[in-house]
């Protein structure tokens, strides 16, 4: 795998992005992409993948510690998630087809949204 | 009905998002829960990892056939959030939240430059190729 630097730096944007998003709620997909565009060099299509796969871990152990406390709820959980499974395939062979640069000039509109949105409220 | 019809546009559009941009898509299933189906902010917020689930499993799925996924930095990062996650509610009593989401928001539009600002410098470098 990584060399011993680059698998620090993933453990510190895992930590730095569980931190976040536990105490913020904004998802940790915000906070893994940018890292891993600027501290560790990953493409823009490498980090976006990666990052969903990551996610997968922490929302696979959030929503087991919630469920297990009643939390969740099922219904609604898949209205939205069923749907947002078919937009996420799209979304993959979107980004395919879009150029790197656009890629990232559009993720950078989000990013920048995100943290107006987090400055003014 | 109408419930129903928002979660699936919201869904749709939430993992276009999460397979463009590799966000989870809790950002908008969180205010949907909460405002559309009435649940508490904590029930949103479990709930909503219970969406993002098969959301970034197709998202990843579609990626793994283009090959973009490394899979071993993911499950490095998904570790060590888990313990991240742990810390951030620990600390989320003990500190002033609206300073540090402040803070944190600063960050994001900084990254956010710095992302734009890379593509810009690339795309420039390019741009001669596009005038042939």
């Amino acid at each position: 795998m990584a060399d011993r630097g680059t698998t620090l730096r993933l453990v510190l944007i895992g930590l730095v992005s569980g931190f976040f998003s536990a105490l913020l709620g904004v998802g940790g997909g915000l906070v893994m992409v940018p890292l891993l565009l600027l501290w560790v060099g990953f493409r823009q299509r490498e980090a976006s993948a990666t990052s969903l796969a990551a996610i997968g871990i922490i929302a696979a152990v959030g929503v087991t510690l919630y469920a297990v406390r009643g939390h969740v709820e099922v219904g609604p959980g898949l209205l939205l998630g069923i749907p947002a499974a078919a937009g996420a395939v799209v979304g993959a062979v979107l980004q395919q087809r879009l150029h790197p640069h656009v890629l990232s000039f559009a993720f950078a509109v989000l990013l920048a949204g995100v943290g107006v949105y987090l400055v003014v409220t | 009905m109408i419930d129903v019809v928002i979660a699936i546009a919201v869904g749709i559009a939430a993992g276009i998002a999460a397979g463009l941009f590799g966000v989870g898509g809790g950002i908008l299933f969180v205010p949907v829960l909460s405002l559309v189906f009435g649940l508490s902010q904590i029930n949103a917020e479990a709930t909503s990892l219970l969406a993002i689930i098969p959301t970034v499993a197709a998202g990843t799925w579609a990626q793994q056939r283009y090959g973009n996924v490394r899979w071993g930095a993911a499950v490095v990062m998904g570790v060590a959030a888990v313990v991240g996650v742990e810390a951030g509610v620990q600390i989320a009593t003990a500190l002033p939240e609206s300073t540090l989401q402040r803070l944190f928001g600063l960050l994001m539009i900084a990254g956010a430059a710095q992302i734009a600002w890379r593509a810009r410098g690339k795309s420039g470098s390019d741009s001669g190729a596009r005038g042939r």
